[in-house]
C-alpha cells in the first residue's frame, strides 16, 4: 500500500509543487519588504515549511522506489540491484547525479526551514529577505532537477528485470554518510550567504548581523569538516592505496569552501567584536557559497575528468554555469555598489588579535587561490592554447604544506593576544622560551621515531612537524592554565573549550599528516607462502592463502603474521574480491590500527609460481589525521552550542572591557 | 575613486573565471574532434598495463592502421562496448587500448575476465595522454593511419552501426 501511494509520479508532482512554492518564497517576501506589505513578508516562513514538506515527500518517493526495487524507474535501474543489502539500497538514492541533486535540494529546504523556525529574534524585513534569497536558490536547483535531470523518469517499454548495481567501491558505510554530511556543509553555507546579501540590501553590516551569521556558519562548517574527514578516511581504508588525500578535483571542490568558511568564522568574530573587516567578511560569505556552487559545477559538468565524475553532461554544465553567473555575478555587483558603506572606522595596532586574525585570513585565502588555480589549471592552460595540463600533488604540496605550517604558528598567537594591542614584550615572552623547549621536544621525538621505524625517510620534516605541533600544544596549554587561574572550569564559556579543542585538533591533524609524509614507509614485495619480509622493524610472515565465496562476491584472502622483535603482534588478512555484478576487482586492505601506528597490508595481483605482489605499509601516527578531524568538528559543535547564540536579544557589550584579562571570544 | 574600483575587483575576477568555464564547456565534445583530425597522435611515454617496467611510446603505435580505444573499469559503457571490440579484433582489426585513470590491478583482472581484444594496452593512470588527446570520458575511439595521423574520432560506444557508418570506409580504402 505504501509502495503504491509513494509512486514516482507522486514524487514528480511533489517536486513540481515544492519548486513552485519556492518561486513564491523567492518573490513574495522580497516584494513585500520593498512595498511595506507585512503579510507578504510573513509568508516567507510558511512557504519555507511547505517547500520542505513537498521536497521531503519527493525524496521519500524516490527512496521508496529504491527500497521496493522499482526498476521501471530509469535512475533506480541504473544504480540499484535486488541483491543489494537494504541500507545500500537506501544510500544508492544519492549515489549518482539525479538523486544527489535531489538530496542537495532537500538539504537546502531543511536549512531554510531551520532559519524560518529558529530566527525569532531577527527583524521581519531582514528575515523575509533572507528567506527569499534562499527560496530563489532553491528555485534554481529545483528547475535544474526538473528540466535536465529528473530522477523519476520511467523506462518504457521494457523495464529491466534487475538493476545494474551500485559501484562496489561505493558500497561502504562511510559512503552512506559522506555525501549527506558534505552537502549539509556545502548547502548550509547558503545561510550566511543569504544573510550577507540581505544585509547588503539593507546596508546594515553591523555586529548584530555578524552575531546572527556566526552559529549558522559554524554549524555548516562543522558538517563540512566531518564530511571531508569521513571522505578521507574512506579513501584510506577502502581504496587500498594507503593514501589519505589525493588532490582529486572533487576533493578540492570540498576543500575550497572549507578553507573559505574557516576564514569566514574567524573574520565574523572580528566583525562582531570589533566592527573591523566588515566588507571583507561579506565578501568571504559570498565566496564561501560561490565555491560550493563552483564545486557543484566542476563535479557535475564534466569539464574536469575525475574518478568521481560518473555523470557528466555539457548541457547540465551549461545550466549550472548560467545559474552560477546569475547568483555570484549579482551578489558581487551588489557588493561593489554597496561596498563604500562598509568601510570600517575602528583602529587596531600592528600587533593585536585583529592583525593575527587578518593574517589567518590572508593565509587561508592564499591557500584557496592555490587550490583553485591548481584545480582549474587544465582549463586555463587549454584556454591559452597550451593543451590540457593537470598539475598533480607535487604542486599542491609545494604550496600547501608551508602555508599550513605558517598558519599553525599563528594559531596560538591569535588565541592569546588581546584585541586592540598586545605589546612586543609579551609576544616575545611567548615565543622564545616555548620555542627552545619545543625544539628539544622535536629533536627527542624525531630521533625516537627514527629509532622505532628504523629508517626515517625525512627526519627534517619530522623534526619541523614535531616542533611546530609541540609549540602549539604548549602555548594552548599555558593559555588554558592562565584562564583557569582567573576563572573556574565551569565559569569559562563552552565556546572557549570549543576553541581550544578545535585548535588542538588542527595541531593533531598536522601531526598525523606530517609524520605520515615524513616517517611513513611502504614497500612492494613479492611473496609466496612461507616467505618473510621486513619493513620498519617489523617482520611479515606469509602463512597461508585461501580462495572462497560469499553471497555476492568471490574472494582470495592471504594470511600474514606480523611480529616485532620476536613477539607476534597480529595476523592480518588482506583480501581481493571479485563481485559477481561487476568486473571490478576490489582490494580490501587489512589494517592493524592504533593511535601510535598503523600496519597496512594490501594484496596485489598474483604473479607466477604462486607468488603474490603485496604492498606493506608502516605508518606512525596516521590516525592522528582523523582524530584531529574529530576534535575540530567537536570543537565547532561546542561553539555552536554556546548559549550566547540562543539569546533572543543581543546584549550590548562594553568593548573597552575586552582586554587581555577577560575571557576571549572565539 | 580608487576604493570603488577595488570593490569591483572580485566581480572582475569572477567574470574572468566564468568566461574560462564557459569556453571550457564549449570546447568539450563539439570542437575537439575537428581540432585533432589530420594531426599526429601526441607523443607519450607510459608503461604497459601488464608490466610496470615496460615503457611504450608513439613509435609503438605507428606502422599500420590502428584503432586506439580509451577505456576504464569504472566505465559502464566500456563493458557494453567490449564484446564488439572482441569481434573486431578477431576479424583482424588492430586495436590498442588506453586504460584511462584506472587501477592497474583492476584493469588487468577486467581483461582476464572479459577477454583482451587489445594488441597492447597503455596504462594512463594520471590521464596525461588522455588530456593530450582531449579525452573527456570513456569510451572513446580514435582511428590512426600508418604514419600516426588521427583520421577519425568517436566519442561514446563503438558498435556495429557506428563501425559501418564511420569507420569501415577507411578500411575499405586502404584495402585491409
Amino acid at each position: 500500500m505504501m509502495n503504491e501511494l509513494l509512486s514516482p509520479e507522486l514524487g514528480h508532482i511533489a517536486l513540481i509543487i515544492g519548486s513552485c512554492l519556492a518561486v513564491f518564497q523567492g518573490v513574495l517576501p522580497l516584494a513585500g519588504s520593498y512595498t511595506g506589505r507585512v503579510r507578504w513578508m510573513q509568508m516567507g516562513r510558511s512557504l519555507a515549511c511547505g517547500n520542505l514538506f513537498f521536497i521531503f515527500l519527493a525524496f521519500l518517493c524516490l527512496s521508496n522506489a529504491f527500497l521496493s526495487d522499482d526498476f521501471t524507474v530509469r535512475y533506480v535501474a541504473q544504480n540499484s540491484n535486488t541483491l543489494l543489502p537494504i541500507y545500500f539500497k537506501f544510500s544508492a538514492v544519492w549515489s549518482a547525479h539525479e538523486g544527489s541533486l535531489l538530496l542537495w535540494v532537500l538539504i537546502l529546504s531543511i536549512w531554510t526551514a531551520a532559519v524560518a523556525l529558529l530566527s525569532n529574534g531577527l527583524p521581519l524585513q531582514f528575515l523575509s529577505r533572507t528567506l527569499a534569497i534562499l527560496g530563489l536558490i532553491s528555485v534554481g536547483f529545483g528547475f535544474f532537477l526538473l528540466f535536465t535531470s529528473n530522477p523519476f523518469e520511467r523506462t518504457f517499454p521494457l523495464p529491466p528485470i534487475d538493476g545494474q548495481d551500485l559501484n562496489p567501491l561505493l558500497q561502504d558505510i562511510a559512503l552512506i554518510l559522506h555525501p549527506p554530511l558534505l552537502y549539509l556543509g556545502y548547502v548550509g553555507l547558503a545561510v550566511p550567504f543569504a544573510f550577507a546579501i540581505s544585509a547588503l540590501l539593507e546596508s546594515r553590516i553591523d555586529s548584530a548581523w555578524a552575531n546572527w551569521s556566526r552559529p549558522w556558519t559554524l554549524a555548516s562548517w562543522c558538517f563540512l569538516t566531518v564530511g571531508i574527514f569521513l571522505g578521507s578516511w574512506w579513501a584510506y581504508y577502502e581504496l587500498g592505496w594507503g593514501g589519505w588525500w589525493f588532490w582529486d578535483p572533487v576533493e578540492n571542490a570540498s576543500l575550497m569552501p572549507w578553507l573559505v568558511s574557516t576564514a569566514l568564522i574567524h573574520s565574523l568574530i572580528a566583525a562582531e567584536q570589533r566592527g573591523v573587516f566588515r566588507s571583507w567578511t561579506v565578501l568571504l560569505a559570498i565566496f564561501a557559497f560561490s565555491l560550493s556552487l563552483l564545486g557543484t559545477f566542476l563535479v557535475r559538468s564534466g569539464v574536469l575528468t575525475s574518478v568521481h565524475a560518473f555523470a557528466s553532461d555539457p548541457e547540465r554544465g551549461m545550466y549550472i554555469l548560467l545559474f552560477l553567473s546569475i547568483v555570484i555575478g549579482s551578489s558581487l555587483t551588489l557588493f561593489a555598489i554597496r561596498g563604500p558603506v562598509l568601510m570600517s572606522a575602528s583602529s587596531y595596532s600592528g600587533s593585536s588579535r585583529e592583525t593575527f586574525l587578518l593574517i589567518n585570513n590572508l593565509i587561508l585565502t592564499v591557500a584557496v587561490a592555490v587550490v583553485l588555480l591548481g584545480t582549474m589549471y587544465p582549463l586555463i592552460s587549454d584556454a591559452f592554447g597550451l593543451g590540457k595540463i593537470s598539475v598533480g600533488p607535487p604542486y599542491f604540496n609545494f604550496f600547501f604544506v608551508p602555508l599550513t605550517f605558517i598558519l599553525l604558528m599563528f594559531i596560538p598567537l591569535a588565541m592569546r593576544s588581546s584585541w586592540g594591542h598586545v605589546s612586543v614584550k609579551i609576544l616575545s615572552s611567548w615565543l622564545i622560551q616555548p620555542f627552545l623547549l619545543s625544539f628539544v621536544v622535536g629533536l627527542i621525538g624525531s630521533s625516537m621515531l627514527a629509532h622505532w621505524v628504523g629508517e626515517t625517510q625525512n627526519s627534517f620534516s619530522a623534526l619541523v612537524t614535531l616542533m611546530c605541533v609541540s609549540w602549539v600544544f604548549m602555548m594552548i596549554f599555558v593559555d588554558v592554565k592562565e584562564k583557569l587561574k582567573l576563572s573556574t572550569f565551569t565559569k569559562l564559556p563552552v565556546r572557549y573549550y570549543g576553541m581550544v579543542l578545535a585548535h588542538l585538533g588542527v595541531a593533531v591533524t598536522v601531526l598525523g599528516a606530517g609524520l605520515y609524509a615524513s616517517s611513513g614507509i611502504q614497500k612492494d614485495v613479492k611473496m609466496g607462502v612461507g616467505d618473510y619480509a621486513y619493513l620498519g622493524g617489523h617482520e611479515f610472515y606469509f602463512s597461508d592463502i585461501k580462495h572462497d565465496r560469499m553471497s555476492n562476491f568471490l574472494f582470495t584472502r592471504a594470511e600474514i603474521i606480523v611480529s616485532r622483535e620476536g613477539r607476534e603482534i597480529v595476523t592480518l588478512k588482506p583480501e581481493k574480491r571479485l563481485y559477481f555484478s561487476s568486473p571490478q576487482t576490489m582490494t580490501e586492505a587489512a589494517i592493524d590500527g592504533g593511535l601510535l601506528r598503523d600496519i597496512y597490508i594490501s594484496l596485489g595481483e598474483p604473479l607466477d609460481n604462486n607468488y603474490w605482489a603485496i604492498r606493506l605499509h608502516v605508518k606512525p601516527f596516521v590516525r592522528c589525521i582523523w582524530l584531529g578531524g574529530a576534535m575540530i568538528s567537536l570543537g565547532g559543535l561546542l561553539a555552536v552550542l554556546d548559549k550566547r547564540y540562543r539569546r533572543r536579544k543581543i546584549i550590548k557589550r562594553d568593548l573597552e572591557n575586552l582586554s587581555a584579562q577577560s575571557v576571549p571570544e572565539m | 575613486m580608487p576604493v570603488r574600483f577595488i570593490l569591483f575587483a572580485p566581480l572582475m575576477v569572477f567574470v574572468a573565471i566564468t568566461i574560462l568555464l564557459w569556453s571550457a564547456l564549449e570546447r568539450e565534445p563539439g570542437k575537439l574532434p575537428s581540432a585533432l583530425i589530420g594531426k599526429a597522435f601526441p607523443e607519450f611515454s607510459l608503461t604497459k598495463l601488464s608490466s610496470q617496467n615496460q615503457y611504450l611510446s608513439f613509435s609503438d603505435l605507428s606502422g599500420a592502421m590502428v584503432l586506439v580505444n580509451v577505456w576504464a573499469t569504472w566505465c559502464y559503457a566500456c563493458k557494453l562496448e567490449h564484446p564488439y571490440l572482441q569481434k573486431l579484433a578477431s576479424s583482424g582489426v588492430k586495436i590498442i587500448g588506453i586504460n584511462y585513470k584506472d587501477n592497474r590491478k583492476a584493469a588487468i583482472a577486467w581483461l582476464e575476465k572479459l577477454g583482451d581484444p587489445y594488441l597492447v594496452t597503455i596504462f594512463d593512470k594520471d590521464g596525461s595522454l588522455g588530456l593530450d588527446l582531449g579525452v573527456y570520458g570513456a569510451p572513446e575511439t580514435y582511428l590512426i593511419d600508418a604514419q600516426g595521423i588521427i583520421l577519425h574520432r568517436r566519442v561514446g560506444v563503438l558498435d556495429q552501426k557506428v563501425w559501418e557508418r564511420e569507420f569501415s570506409q577507411y578500411y575499405a580504402d586502404s584495402g585491409e
